[in-house]
């Protein structure tokens, strides 16, 4: 079984060259890409000095959504049977990555959820994020149809048949919470594995307050844009 | 004929050939000349038939008939602009799938020079 471990990482250069070691050491077994989403900083060049990591430098910065699914792209190129994505500033524990993959492995999910909520207590995020993440999960949970606990993580792992959709679609910015529901509204199954997750170390998050009320607009606007979407899977 | 009306007669015609010339010369392609060409058009024909106005005021219920005239402009602006966000999307869309697929191919150029040197 062919299995890769895709990081998407915009300017994370003081984070990356950890992330990506500690997934080499830890998952031995697991091809490693790291996906620069047009950094400005030295990410790229961190993550060439190590051996065994791939690197696809894309040429602008994409978003999150444009760099995961390159990656996707990548892996499907590839022919590979399993992808995990992570991401590259820390908060997502390499030793967590055979946690994530249990459920699509046994078969009991087609993409599996790491959730900070769920079963193992993570470090508790800043309150006004933490409410962001909850009411986020809520929406999503009610649109979905499926409790979800974390819809904004972005520690997940997927089979090839998850792979093959996504590769095509696939929101640009902030996708988290809309990948559930596209994935549901096209009757994959969606499971949510209790992860640790960190806070994350240095760099600075993607989100400040502007970003963080346009994130809340955009994902609303998808989520509800997504409802009158006709499933692309019979 | 009014003075005013030639002059919005000509000035319909001019920005017809104006089109016509950016179209020739491949300054504007010809798909995205067509909703010009429908605005010009629709300028033409309100400044032939002055009374047109009148009565698609009356129609409409506008009192004052220029106001009509506005409401055309600013419905056909609304539309060409709305045309080219949906333009504009379908680009993204397109220099997003060349900015994966340049990523992807320098990786793989990258591994093909590595293996070609061992």
């Amino acid at each position: 079984m062919k299995s890769i471990i895709i990081i998407p990482a915009y300017n994370e250069e003081e984070n990356i060259g950890k992330v990506v070691r500690d997934v080499c050491k830890v998952n031995p077994e697991d091809d490693i890409l790291v996906v620069n989403d047009g950094s400005s900083d030295r990410t790229g060049l961190t993550v060439k000095e190590i051996q065994k990591a791939k690197l696809i430098n894309l040429p602008y910065n994409l978003g999150i959504g444009g760099a995961v699914q390159a990656g996707f792209k990548y892996a499907m190129g590839l022919n590979y049977d399993l992808v995990t994505r992570m991401d590259g500033d820390g908060q997502h524990q390499a030793s967590e990555i055979k946690r994530i993959k249990e459920p699509v492995l046994k078969g009991e999910a087609d993409v599996s959820i790491g959730s900070r909520f769920l079963d193992i207590a993570s470090p508790k995020s800043i309150l006004g994020r933490r409410i962001g993440q909850k009411l986020i999960g809520l929406i999503t949970s009610l649109v979905s149809g499926q409790k979800i606990t974390d819809a904004t993580s972005g520690f997940r792992c997927y089979n090839k048949k998850a792979l093959a959709l996504l590769t095509k679609f696939y929101p640009s910015d902030y996708p988290e919470p809309e990948e559930i529901i596209f994935l549901k509204k096209n009757k994959f199954k969606v499971r949510e594995t209790g992860v640790l997750m960190k806070e994350r170390k240095g760099g600075t998050s993607s989100l400040n307050v502007i970003k963080s009320i346009y994130y809340a607009i955009k994902v609303s606007l998808s989520i509800f844009i997504n409802i009158l979407r006709t499933p692309l899977i019979k | 004929m009014p003075f005013f009306q030639i002059l919005s007669i000509l000035g319909s015609i001019s920005i017809t050939l104006i089109l016509i010339e950016l179209v020739k010369s491949r300054r504007l392609k010809e798909s995205y000349s067509l909703l010009w060409f429908a605005i010009a058009f629709v300028f033409l024909v309100f400044s032939v038939w002055r009374d047109l106005l009148e009565l698609l005021a009356k129609a409409l219920g506008i009192g004052y008939a220029p106001a009509a005239l506005f409401l055309i402009l600013i419905i056909g602006l609304y539309l060409v602009s709305l045309h080219y966000s949906v333009v504009i999307s379908r680009l993204s869309e397109r220099t997003k799938n060349l900015n994966q697929e340049i990523g992807i191919l320098n990786l793989k150029i990258r591994k093909l020079e590595e293996e070609k040197k061992d």
